[in-house]
């Protein structure tokens, strides 16, 4: 069945139905990573736009289930150049195409992906609708797309109530209590630190400080998220909170932003963003630069950042904009990458180690403290 | 980290001679890290004992060495340039191991210089088997079982332990030579004995078979701040077992997950950070296809043919990175050149898809096995980039030149289910087209798959395109199955085939539908960032991206395609020159190539790269956008020379020598004619279709006669025949292909053969020298050793050359290039072949004489007169210097191939040896070329009876030389009765010992064994001179290479005394 995919713009690309034989209207973003289109589906952050792959070969593996990073897709839709009619992979249980079906995903394929990259590039991100419907009218879509925002889209990925993930009991964080604010995590996040032996307890986005707080936690880690950072306005209270604590803090994309924005700091929306797994960012207490993992549209104004609150931790080695701070006398680092990875590189997996030996050398100085 | 100060001359090491394993990626490496170091204000010093590269021209480097490649030599040069570092990570494993030798000895030390790029003790941790082994279970990376051994009797026992088959890998060998698989105690022995005695240090790994496991490659970079970054990672469609160079390659990976694809991502920078690399490296895996186990196979310390290959299909230029890294400066320091907003710690990301075909040389050793194993056979290969999997093979498939242009090409049909399960399981060049017509008889992906191992996702893709032929041939050529057919890159010709319609009417079709070829760029970041360099590939479908330009003038470069024998690395050498020349007058420059490995593919050679098949209509797509007011095909090779019709036919006009000239050299009435009016000689001949009319010809001439197809390369497919028997022999071999063209058969007359290159402009002619062959005519010009200046013609037969050169070049209007090979039988002077196009020689007598002949070639086709350009026309004043270009043959890698030489060429490069005397130069080619005598003083000679009395005369002289002698009967009986004490040792059938024991005892330096007529396998001959080659020993089927052998040994001068010649300064 014949698709279209209609840009704000006005500019239609006609292409071929793939998934869910439905509309959907949504904020449109490329992602440049060449395998891990599972996770990209699945990832919260991704709530509220659909994903062009640039790469164009997409489904060549199927989907395995274990691969997902949250419980279903969250995108609004796929763009793809061509969707493999057969998955291979000793791992797969599905085919993408059928995914898509099975969890109400609409998509396109069949349709020049580089040529809607450019216009994203140009122009910047903007919005689009993906339909079937053959008569559709660019005078009635055209407002309507216009129209469109992503709107509160935290509320809907964030989980539905506090659960806990206990650790693996081994490791470097066995013992420790994590606090996990579930602004639309990805699974990997929760299974980095019980894998390094933390017991995760995951928060609905809009508990309260307090309730947090009261379960005692040795660190809190805020999580990824969808959509602008300044619509999280309750939210970024409750950071606030959880900042004029001592609590070691690590924060990841939306989390670091929203970080940012509860103390003084500014964000604002990239053109088209960063969004795949070929990223440089350079840490600048070492001059190292690591190869990240990155889905993010908007972006921590480092103009207007204070020193005495916060000071730039990492920066992209390409356009040299924000990727992480590091708080003046506070024990809170914050990243705009995904050190979880899945999909992308594995590089600043390190990120979480020196968390846990954040909160290590906490305990550490609080038994010096103790015994002094 | 800025640039260290420190660092101000840099010795450079190239690669020698091309040879399989080890080919033009290195010139294409080695010039982009030479201009990269010059770029940044370093003094480069450059040692390559091979002529036709681009990296020893004095535009490269400031000093320029073609001297044999050689711990002493380089120890002259470092002690006459003094660099302050070497960097002998772009010159192969034969750098490499220079590199080592010389950290190893002590003299770099001693001379106060550095390794630059990768240290002594990295190279030594990946590349000494042992040491790697102990290195990656230190961080634990695995490895498949092995053990390293030193004995034929240890390696049984540890394959007993273990379990057959092994894989056995000797260290330090290039290409894998030596390596194979064992399913057996007996293959065991064979394989292990030949390697041990290959190996630098006489050390063989045996390993677990972990053959049909995946495959998987990363290019790695790391600075010397640790930071790393991975190229491309790229996925064999041939599981582990074959060589990948010999693999059907595809990047990025497509059946990885990205699970799997971080695990083997992470494993290789980890191992990298491990061994302290600072520049590019490769990393091998194999991946269990069922698990998340995986093992390291193989990790690369330097530039190699596979980061080559990632950097074409990436757009990021790893040699130059490495070459910045090597001066100190860290990745996020270096600018990416292809964006100029990014930088080189970017991971480069595709939104298409890369696939890489070997070049197999089996077209040209017709009795070699095409069974593909761990040890690299192809000579050479094409790239294709495409949106779809499926469109990338076909276009990769129709690059190749080997009379391919889909999965039909080669024809199972008459084979049964069965007998195709069968053939399956053959792994050589055929098994794509297997699989296929496997598919076409409705055998499942799972039998493929089971016998195969290949990915059921490639196999789909075939099916895929089984499918088109299908619907092609069965259905109505609708506009929507002709768009989806030209999706996936089936060419109009494959399709009219198919359709039942002619070609014409296919492209009508497409035209007046609107499915014409759009243009994509290659910019290493999917489109995420504007890209500055206009590097493109086609695809069906989609927004045109090549941006229009009309400058004043622009010319289209048309490449020579993949590296193969008969149109090597030179070609790329012309090609390249001719851009620069035609950019330098102001010419816009466009260049469309297909293969990976060279310099002309690089993205700042020309102001255009269009990285294309060499076909017509592939062409015609490029000139309908970019309307270039000029094609140049005098220095593709026979590519681009056969594409010059269908260039005029899309009305663009070919510079230089006309289409109809072209045709006139090759047009056998029609050359006849010309020479009968210029009052040439040449021997009689006659052109034939048939084996009768061959006969015919061949028994009015008198035996013997040469028979050779037209319009061919290097020779293919030419003999000397001596019978009726040989010619119908001959016929049929040639006749397996259809001819477009007739066949020749020629008098064949034994004389002197000479070569010379000229440049004319219409009027005038330039010749910069006279070359002379030392083997008589009958062995190909490229086998043969050739010398410049000419040593043994007089000054007469001189006058006529030159003066058969002018007039050939007016007859034939030549405007450019002319290569003319004649024969000198006493003062007479015949032309035995006349090719009015560029030829191998060229960058060899380039860099001897000083004259830029392509540079004067471009102008001439400009209309500048060799006047003008400041040349006195006629033949030069021959140089002070002798320069000997000495062929450099693979022979121990093609298993089975037939090693003597004759009028097919079966070289695959050369090297070069000049000085002030014939003698030192001949001594130093030889050198160059591996031939390292003496040793033990000991050789064999046996030789047909007809080269008798030659064999007398060459044996005493090796006599007084010192060696000790051994023959067959016959040849003993000869040489005993000359005087000359020779050893009579029994034939291979006889009782023991025998010739075959002696070869095996490892202390012969040398056979010199002249073959009897005839292509039998089994003669005692061609087992002898198989096992020489194979056990290293060698080997001359010429008795006139036998002679300048003598020669050179006779006047040998210590290795020490040789005078060095700075080539940049003639």
């Amino acid at each position: 069945m014949r698709a279209f995919l209609i840009l704000e713009d006005g500019t239609v690309f006609e292409g071929m139905r793939i998934g869910a034989a439905k509309e959907a209207v949504s904020e449109i973003v490329f992602n440049t990573s060449m395998a891990g289109y599972p996770e990209v589906l699945t990832d919260p952050s991704y709530a509220g736009q659909a994903v062009c792959m640039t790469y164009p070969l997409i489904g060549n593996y199927g989907v395995c289930r274990e691969d997902m990073e949250s419980t279903r897709p969250w995108t609004d839709g796929l763009i793809v150049r061509e969707l493999s009619r057969k998955g291979s992979n000793f791992r797969r249980d599905v085919d993408l195409g059928q995914f898509l079906e099975e969890h109400d995903v609409p998509g396109i394929a069949g349709i020049d992906t580089r040529a809607l990259t450019k216009i994203l590039r140009e122009k910047g991100t903007m919005n689009g609708m993906i339909t079937t419907n053959e008569e559709y009218s660019l005078e009635q879509i055209l407002p309507r797309l216009r129209a469109y925002t992503t709107g509160k889209v935290v509320e809907k990925v964030t989980c539905g109530q506090k659960y806990v993930r206990k650790g693996s009991g081994e490791g470097k964080g066995a013992g420790k209590k994590i606090a996990l604010l579930d602004l639309g995590a990805k699974e990997n996040i929760a299974r980095s630190l019980a894998k390094r032996g933390c017991d995760v307890a995951v928060y609905p986005a809009w508990t309260k400080a307090e309730e947090i707080l009261a379960d005692n936690p040795d660190g809190i880690m805020l999580s990824n998220g969808p959509g602008d950072p300044k619509e999280c306005t309750a939210i970024i209270k409750e950071i606030r909170k959880l900042y004029e604590t001592d609590l070691p803090i690590f924060a990841i994309c939306l989390g670091h932003q929203l970080m940012a924005l509860a103390t003084g700091a500014d964000t604002f929306k990239m053109k088209y963003g960063h969004r795949g797994g070929n990223h440089p960012v350079k840490d600048l207490r070492t001059g190292r630069v690591y190869i990240s993992s990155q889905n993010h549209g908007y972006v921590v104004d480092m103009d207007k950042l204070d020193p005495n609150v916060a000071v730039p931790a990492f920066i992209n080695v390409n356009d040299g904009t924000n990727e992480g701070l590091a708080y003046t006398d506070k024990k809170i680092f914050t990243v705009q990458f995904h050190p979880e990875a899945c999909p992308g590189p594995q590089d600043s997996a390190y990120l979480f180690d020196q968390f846990i030996d954040m909160l290590n050398g906490c305990k550490e100085r609080e038994k010096d403290a103790k015994k002094s | 980290m800025p640039k260290n100060p420190n660092v101000k001359k840099v010795l450079v090491i190239g690669s020698g001679p091309i040879v399989i394993g080890q080919a033009a990626e290195f010139d294409y490496a080695g010039t982009q890290a030479c201009r990269s170091l010059k770029e940044e204000g370093i003094e480069v010093i450059l040692v390559n004992s091979n002529p036709a590269t681009i990296m020893t021209d004095r535009d490269i480097a400031d000093k320029v060495y073609i001297e044999p490649l050689t711990e002493k030599v380089l120890e002259q040069i470092i002690e006459k340039e003094k660099p302050d570092s070497v960097l002998p990570t772009l010159g192969g494993q034969a750098g490499l191991n220079l590199g080592m030798e010389l950290d190893e000895s002590g003299f770099l030390k001693k001379h106060n210089v550095i390794l630059l790029g990768t240290t002594a003790k990295t190279i030594k941790k990946a590349e000494d088997r042992l040491e790697f082994k102990e290195t990656m279970e230190k961080i634990g990376e695995p490895c498949a079982a092995s053990l390293v051994v030193e004995s034929v009797e240890d390696g049984v026992e540890f394959a007993g332990k273990i379990g057959y088959p092994v894989v056995l890998r000797p260290a330090y060998t290039l290409g894998g030579s030596g390596g194979g698989i064992a399913h057996n105690r007996m293959e065991l022995e064979e394989i292990l004995e030949n390697g041990l005695r290959l190996s630098r240090v006489g050390q063989v790994l045996v390993e677990r078979c972990i053959a049909g496991w995946k495959e998987i490659e990363y290019e790695v970079m790391r600075d010397s701040a640790g930071n790393c970054i991975t190229v491309c990672n790229m996925e064999n469609i041939d599981p582990v077992g074959v060589h990948t160079g010999d693999s059907i390659v595809v990047a990025p990976s497509q059946t990885l997950m990205d699970k799997e694809y971080q695990m083997l991502r992470s494993a290789a920078l980890n191992i990298i950070d491990e061994l302290e690399i600072t520049g590019g490296c490769n990393v091998q895996f194999a991946l269990h296809p069922e698990s998340f186990e995986y093992c390291v196979i193989e990790v690369n310390p330097r530039v190699s043919r596979s980061s080559a290959l990632a950097s074409k299909a990436t757009g990021y230029p790893i040699a130059k990175v490495a070459a910045k890294i090597a001066l100190g400066y860290t990745l996020d320091e270096i600018k990416n050149a292809i964006t100029g907003k990014t930088y080189a710690s970017f991971e480069p990301t595709l939104d298409y898809c890369v696939v890489k075909i070997p070049r197999l040389p089996f077209d040209k050793f017709i009795t070699a096995k095409r069974t593909l194993t761990t040890q690299m056979k192809a000579t050479g290969e094409v790239m294709s980039i495409c949106t779809s999997f499926e469109g990338a093979l076909m276009k990769a498939i129709r690059s190749l030149e080997q009379h391919v242009d889909c999965l039909l090409s080669y024809d199972f049909s008459d084979l049964l289910a069965e007998e195709l399960l069968d053939r399956m399981k053959k792994v050589d060049d055929q098994r794509i087209y297997v699989i296929a017509e496997a598919l076409r008889k409705g055998i499942s992906y799972d039998e493929i798959h089971d016998i195969t191992k290949i990915d059921n996702w490639f196999i789909d893709k075939l099916a895929v395109i089984v499918e088109m032929e299908n619907a092609l041939q069965k259905e109505p050529l609708t506009i929507e199955l002709l768009k989806e057919a030209k999706r996936i890159e089936f060419s109009d010709s494959v399709i009219a085939k198919l359709a039942g319609r002619t070609e014409e009417e296919i492209r009508k079709m497409r035209y007046e539908n609107g499915i014409t070829a759009v243009f994509k760029m290659v910019d290493t970041c999917a489109a995420e960032f504007e890209a500055a360099t206009p590097y493109y590939y086609s695809c069906f479908g989609g927004e045109n991206e090549a941006v229009e330009t009309r400058p004043p003038k622009k010319v289209l470069v048309l490449g020579s395609g993949p590296i193969r024998i008969g149109q090597g690395i030179e070609f790329d050498y012309c090609s390249v020159h001719a851009t620069w020349a035609f950019a330098k007058a102001g010419y816009e420059t466009v260049i469309v190539n297909n293969n990976p490995e060279t310099v002309s593919t690089d993205f700042d050679i020309a102001d255009k790269l269009y990285f294309e098949p060499l076909t017509p209509e592939d062409v015609e797509n490029i000139v309908h956008i970019e309307k270039p007011d000029g094609a140049v095909v005098q220095f593709g090779g026979q590519t681009a020379i056969k594409l010059t019709e269908s260039l005029m036919k899309m009305g663009v006009p070919i510079l230089g020598t006309s289409a109809e000239n072209v045709d006139a050299a090759e047009d056998r009435e029609l050359f006849d004619e010309i020479l009968e009016n210029c009052g040439i000689p040449r021997p009689s001949g006659g052109t034939v279709y048939t084996a009768e009319e061959a006969k015919k010809v061949a028994n009015e001439l008198g035996y013997p006669v040469l028979v050779r197809p037209s319009y061919v390369l290097g020779g293919q497919g030419m003999q000397i025949a001596i019978s009726d028997e040989e010619v119908e022999e001959f016929m049929a071999i040639i006749n397996r292909i259809a001819q477009d063209h007739p066949i020749l058969v020629d008098k064949y007359l034994q004389g002197k053969e000479i070569e010379v290159d000229a440049v004319c402009d219409g009027t005038d002619i330039l010749i910069p020298g006279i070359m002379e062959h030392i083997e008589r005519a009958g062995v190909h010009s490229g086998d043969s050793i050739s010398v410049y200046p000419a040593q043994s013609i007089g000054e007469k037969v001189k006058a006529t050359i030159a003066e058969y050169t002018k007039r050939l070049a007016k007859a034939l209007h030549v405007i450019g290039l002319i290569n003319i090979q004649f024969i000198a039988v006493g003062e007479e002077v015949y032309v035995i072949e006349v090719n009015p196009r560029s030829s191998r020689t060229v960058p060899y007598i380039s860099k001897v004489t000083g004259i830029p002949i392509v540079d004067l070639a471009v102008q001439v086709m400009m209309g500048k007169t060799i006047k003008e350009l400041g040349y006195e026309p006629g033949l030069q004043k021959e140089s002070e210097y002798v320069a000997i270009k000495m062929p450099v043959f693979s022979f121990e890698k093609i298993r089975g191939a037939e090693i003597s030489l004759g009028p097919e060429m079966k070289s695959t490069g050369e090297c070069l040896g000049i000085a002030r005397t014939f003698y030192e130069a001949l001594y130093k080619a030889f050198l160059g070329a591996g031939v390292r005598l003496p040793r033990y003083r000991r050789m064999i000679i046996t030789v047909k009876d007809a080269d008798k009395g030659e064999a007398i005369e060459i044996g005493r002289r090796f006599e007084k030389l010192g060696y000790k002698i051994y023959a067959t009967r016959s040849t003993a009986n000869a040489l005993k009765e000359a005087g000359i004490k020779a050893r009579q040792v029994n034939k291979i059938q006889q009782e023991s010992p025998t010739v075959m024991d002696l070869i095996l005892g490892h202390e012969i330096d040398l056979v010199i064994d002249t073959p009897t007529q005839g292509r039998d396998k089994s003669r005692d001959g061609f087992l002898i001179r198989r096992t020489a080659i194979e056990t290293g020993v060698n080997c001359l089927t010429s008795l006139d290479t036998a002679r300048a052998l003598a020669t050179s040994l006779e006047h040998i001068g210590e290795e020490e005394k040789l005078t060095l010649v700075d080539v940049a300064s003639l």
